[in-house]
């Protein structure tokens, strides 16, 4: 079942007359009519949690907006989607912009936002002009703008560029960029609902969550609430990437098991050349990796299913999360180690150095790495690697330093006998891989 | 809302503040060990604190309606008090163990060249280091650098030693009005520093060489002039038509070293001073003198400087691991260095210099010397 994608693969969705022919922009006429807390009240009872990542229920989220008198509001799409491994709403905004536009116009009337942006990194240059022609379109057909449907409301939809920086997707820091500022994520409390853009009540939502608010308005929000598994309602886009023989985008109802989603056809096609699964990484590369025989069973034996409450399940210790849906797969041939390091260097990159346990950890987590990978590694260093992202997971003032830590955290855990196999064995490790973690074969006598 | 009073709990000390007080200030009214310390937060410039982690506390009990603790540690400084809070300070393992994790952070692209830095003596990092943080560290890699650059006539910016605390980009922007530098690049790889080599050129601007906690914003007229322990700090005015004109003169002997604004016992600026009276009246007879400035006891700018004020403690020998007094530092208990045949643990009393050789250098020095005489 898709919601979302249904209509993706129609020849000129892109454009507002076959949006339009299609069924697009119903929600807008269907919202106007009713009032502002009935829109907010459709999306609370849809059960829609946020799909950027931490999975908090939009509803409540826009129930805490405050509404001073007198004091303008905003909504601000966060289209900087810059998790390694997710690039759904890519997706979303290059083939259905008018989707977004969609899900734009009536989430600021749900939340009296009429200046509302989109804040895209700056990477999807080309998606900027595919958006700013959709809003034109829906401008120019009398969806945005001064007065729209005669209901007296207004509202103008802005596109941001941002600089290309991984921070600037995290909610404070994202809107210091879209003020002008250096992107360095604030200090909460107070909360952008309180004080975001410009000190004005502010809601953040990532692209899928606001696309997602269409069909909840088109069907209601008791039957969006229907589609899915307990807490995790509705539909869910999984962006699979790594070793599988189909990668995409893919609309899932959050019902399909986790093993299934991997080698059936109608998703990622199984792993190519026959080859076995290793690991995986179900959200995107900041949530915890699982290695295999934990991936497909909880620890208490259930089949886990693509959900939230299903991928957590046994918390960090065996699960993971379901973060933003970059569904990464590696095959028995990848190295887990390189892997932790490519993403302790990515976290080195990104962190904006506001905080010192993040700025100066990730340097080190990843230096250290460095060093086990490329064989200069020592038993200490796996012991030393665990004290580092324990004294910053928690400690810093973003997630980020939490992103960093969870990874690194995650590999030492599951697969810490293939840290002790690249130190043990430093010239080994650099001519072949561990192979299979737990169940793996004995190693050949060296050559 | 404001005149009302919230009463704190922090390490079982209660104490009751205004509204809107930050766990941190309501900390520093009780004062001693209990008060977290502070690397970045500045009460004096708004909008500064949370970055440098050092102050993070544990909060044990939300409030009196919301008893339930806060899941994870909190910064001091920007987390006001509720009624009926609790907070745990130094009696929480979790909290010590992150202040050292942070400690060993700030530390590990610190040059420790405190033997060369003027900022030696009067160093926040340090008195952090010295009380939070562990002896050595496990960071094995090389250290980030940075070349020495001059942002100004008066002002030496040493980006290696800066730990990213943001005050001075604060002081910048709420004392000058104008912001001339700011911190480019992010990560570990972030510096401060102004755009296109500007020059920062701004009556106040030398009040960053007061906020920065390290030694990365000097005052380029006192630069390896002397250590802050040789020079003795002395209040004094003068009539300035731009600033307040209370500062402290750092006098060695007769001779005018240093002039700083005047800080208090967190180590903050009272008043703000300008340019003038910072860098351009160096004698003694530009200023009207109040009088010895009161300095903590155990601040090393203190050594040396009143006779008799801090005296020996014979008692404190007991305590050093019950060994006899008669070598504070026993590395070794045998001297390699000066007469192997000689156990050092067997001579009695403090070591004297006549225990050892005389250097023969010095020894023909002095003999010359009393030749003279």
């Amino acid at each position: 079942m898709k919601l979302l994608l249904e209509n993706a693969h129609i020849e000129g969705i892109r454009f507002y007359e076959a949006y339009r022919k299609h069924g697009g922009y119903r929600a807008v006429e269907k919202a106007l009519k009713m009032t502002p807390e009935e829109v907010v009240e459709e999306v609370k009872k849809s059960g829609l949690r946020g799909r950027g990542g931490a999975g908090f229920p939009t509803g409540m989220k826009w129930s805490f907006l405050a509404k001073p008198e007198g004091v303008p509001r905003h909504l601000v799409c966060n289209a900087d989607e810059s998790e390694p491994g997710t690039f759904k709403d890519r997706y979303l905004m290059e083939f259905l912009p008018h989707l977004l536009v969609e899900g734009l116009i009536v989430s600021s009337f749900a939340l009296g936002s009429n200046l509302t942006y989109i804040y895209i990194r700056g990477e999807y240059a080309w998606i900027v002009d595919i958006l700013e022609q959709a809003i034109t379109e829906a401008r120019n057909n009398g969806w945005l703008g001064k007065n729209i449907l005669g209901t007296g409301f207004d509202c103008e939809i802005y596109v941001q560029r941002g600089g290309g920086a991984y921070i600037c997707g995290e909610e404070t820091a994202l809107i210091e960029s879209l003020e002008g500022k250096r992107g360095n994520p604030r200090i909460k409390p107070p909360f952008p609902a309180i004080q975001g853009l410009w000190m004005r009540p502010t809601v953040v939502n990532n692209v899928e969550t606001l696309a997602a608010v269409v069909p909840i308005i088109n069907m209601g929000g008791e039957e969006y609430a229907k589609i899915g598994v307990g807490r995790s309602t509705g539909t869910k886009l999984i962006s699979a990437c790594g070793n599988i023989n189909k990668p995409g985008v893919y609309e899932i109802t959050m019902k399909e098991s986790v093993e299934e989603f991997i080698y059936s056809d109608e998703y990622c096609g199984g792993i190519p050349k026959g080859k076995k699964l290793k690991a995986c990484i179900p959200g995107g590369s900041s949530v915890p990796i699982v290695p295999s025989n934990l991936l497909f069973r909880t620890a208490k034996g259930e089949t886990r299913y693509m959900n939230y409450e299903s991928l957590s399940d046994g918390g960090f210790a065996t699960g993971t999360m379901m973060g933003s849906g970059g569904f990464i797969v590696l095959d028995e041939d990848q190295c887990v180690v390189r892997h932790t390091m490519t993403l302790a260097r990515f976290y080195n990159h990104e962190s904006c150095g506001q905080c010192s346990p993040c700025r100066e950890g990730t340097g080190w987590m990843y230096k250290i790495l460095k060093n086990i990978e490329y064989g200069k590694g020592k038993m200490s260093d796996i012991d030393l690697l665990w004290d580092i992202q324990s004294k910053i997971e928690g400690n810093t003032i973003c997630p980020l330093g939490d992103a960093a830590a969870w990874p690194v955290a995650a590999a030492i855990r599951h697969f810490r006998d293939e840290f002790e196999w690249h130190v043990t064995h430093p010239d080994e490790a650099q001519v072949r891989n561990f192979g299979l973690a737990h169940y793996a074969d004995p190693l050949p006598a060296m050559a | 809302m404001s005149d009302q009073n919230f009463k704190v709990t922090i390490d079982n000390i209660t104490v009751e503040v205004p509204a809107g007080t930050t766990i941190l200030n309501a900390a520093r009214q009780i004062g001693g060990d209990v008060t977290p310390p502070a690397m970045c937060y500045y009460s004096k410039l708004e909008g500064s604190g949370g970055k440098c982690r050092t102050c993070l506390v544990e909060v044990s009990k939300g409030s009196e309606k919301d008893p339930r603790p806060m899941p994870k540690l909190v910064a001091s400084c920007r987390t006001t008090v509720m009624d009926g809070m609790e907070v745990k300070s130094i009696t929480s393992e979790r909290v010590k163990d992150a202040r050292k994790g942070v400690v060993e952070m700030l530390l590990i692209n610190h040059p420790l060249d405190c033997p060369v830095c003027d900022q030696a003596g009067e160093c926040h990092l340090q008195d952090l280091s010295y009380e939070h943080g562990t002896a050595g560290t496990r960071y094995e890699f090389d250290r980030r650098t940075f070349e020495k650059e001059d942002i100004g006539d008066d002002i030496q910016l040493h980006m290696t030693r800066c730990i990213l605390c943001y005050r001075c980009v604060f002081t910048a922007e709420q004392l000058t009005g104008k912001r001339e530098h700011g911190v480019l690049d992010r990560g570990d790889h972030a510096e401060i520093s102004t755009l296109i080599g500007k020059h920062l050129d701004n009556e106040f601007i030398g009040n960053v060489i007061d906020v920065c906690p390290v030694g990365a914003l000097t005052d380029r007229t006192f630069r390896f002039k002397q250590r802050v322990w040789f020079t003795k700090p002395v209040d004094a005015h003068r009539d300035c038509p731009t600033c307040s004109g209370k500062v402290r003169l750092w006098f060695r002997g007769e001779e005018v070293f240093r002039v700083t604004a005047r800080k208090d016992k967190w180590g903050e600026v009272e008043e703000w001073i300008c340019n003038d009276c910072r860098f351009h009246k160096k004698q003694a007879s530009d200023w009207v003198i109040e009088g010895p400035s009161k300095v903590s006891r155990h601040s090393v700018i203190s050594q040396n400087h009143y006779r008799g004020a801090v005296e020996a403690q014979p008692e404190l020998v007991n305590e050093i691991i019950g060994k006899s007094p008669k070598l504070l530092f026993d590395i070794h208990s045998v001297s390699d260095v000066n007469r192997p045949e000689v156990d050092l643990s067997k001579i009695e009393g403090p070591a004297h210099k006549d225990d050892f050789l005389p250097n023969q250098k010095l020894e023909g020095q002095r003999k010359l010397e009393v030749g003279r005489k």
